[in-house]
């Protein structure tokens, strides 16, 4: 039992464990492991609260549907998940500033939420225009070599390493 | 049969958490729950993110694979285009590289303790999805069916077995991590 002790295994143990539990969602679930649209209910949702139910009839909620469902609970057991892992390890800690940031930016929290929120919104904006991000692409497209999933992939790290090289190189 | 309904409906979201919360245990077991080891990677500095997802995807590519020739499984392709794929998955790069955690990731971040990616970070991904709503009715008929390939797989394009491109795919993901071992990345 102290495996689950361990503040981190193996990435190759981790990611053998993801191929594994990936067999297991497509034979039992009938879906890919996947994430991003989740985000795209909860906002549709929100905005529902808000503005009640016209919100439905704009196109993409047509498609997606705005309903709580398989993936949307396989996002909220990521928080358990993970939560349970890092207090098991004790590598769980309440931060706002990363040291990687820190280290190149500097300690100030509204500079590291405001960067955080622009980022955010890219990245919500843009895993809904390909369609997918690094787990329902990256991952779960990527092994049934799918085209759109490789092109996607390799468009997700062209532009993270490219912007993060710019981020840290240039202006940090 | 509302009943039945109901209950399966239950079942499968107890199911979709269950599956989920083994993911979030093995994501910040691996360290992906932490913006150092995302940032690291996309300063190719720290390859724990490639080591992960190439394992994962050589694991699963071969047993989907395998249970899809006993037709136990499907396959779930999603359809694309130039204008899908390469321009959304460039700008969600570049979110990537400024927020440091992606949509799975941060979930798991939050559980982890980072306030960051509970505060700005949570609210930026929802805004971003409500604009993409909002501005897709404008998308659809345009870019994003712009060089429109569909649903297909790269054996289909190529009109080779699966397990032509299953066993090539295979090798070189393992000569890619023996390689980052010998490199010692």
């Amino acid at each position: 039992m102290d495996y689950f002790l361990d503040i981190r295994w193996s990435p190759y143990g981790v990611g053998i464990g993801i191929g594994i539990l990936s067999w297991l969602s497509f034979l039992l679930a009938k879906k890919p492991i996947a994430c991003s649209t989740s985000f795209a209910k909860t906002s549709g949702l929100i905005e529902r609260l808000i503005r009640g139910s016209r919100v439905e009839s704009k196109p993409y909620y047509q498609e997606i549907r705005l309903d709580v469902d398989w993936q949307w609970m396989l996002v909220a057991g990521i928080f358990i998940g993970a939560s349970v892992s890092a207090l098991l390890s004790g590598d769980f800690h309440w931060r706002w500033i990363p040291a990687a940031w820190e280290s190149a930016f500097g300690d100030s929290t509204s500079l590291r939420i405001i960067a955080a929120l622009v980022g955010g919104i890219c990245l919500g904006f843009g895993a809904r225009w390909a369609d997918g991000c690094t787990s329902g692409h990256g991952i779960s497209g990527t092994m049934q070599l799918v085209l759109s999933s490789w092109v996607s992939a390799i468009s997700f790290f062209a532009g993270g390493i490219s912007a993060a090289h710019i981020l840290f190189k240039l202006i940090g | 049969m509302g009943t039945s309904n109901h209950n399966k409906r239950s079942s499968s979201l107890i199911q979709g958490l269950g599956f989920g919360i083994i993911f979030g245990f093995l994501l910040q077991k691996g360290g992906v729950t932490h913006y150092d080891v995302i940032i690291g990677q996309l300063l190719l500095t720290d390859f724990t993110v490639v080591k992960i997802m190439l394992s994962a995807v050589l694991t699963g590519m071969i047993g989907i694979h395998i249970m899809k020739s006993m037709n136990w499984v499907t396959l779930h392709p999603k359809s694309g285009s130039i204008g899908k794929n390469v321009f959304g998955g460039l700008i969600f790069g570049a979110g990537f590289a400024v927020l440091g955690y992606c949509p799975g990731t941060i979930v798991g971040a939050i559980g982890n303790g980072h306030l960051d990616a509970l505060t700005g970070g949570m609210i930026g991904i929802l805004i971003g999805a409500g604009l993409f709503a909002e501005f897709y009715p404008g998308l659809r008929g345009g870019i994003l069916k712009l060089g429109d390939y569909g649903n297909v797989t790269l054996p289909q394009i190529l009109k080779i077995n699966e397990w032509f491109v299953v066993v090539p795919v295979s090798i070189l993901i393992l000569l890619l991590l023996l390689w980052m071992e010998i490199a010692g990345l």
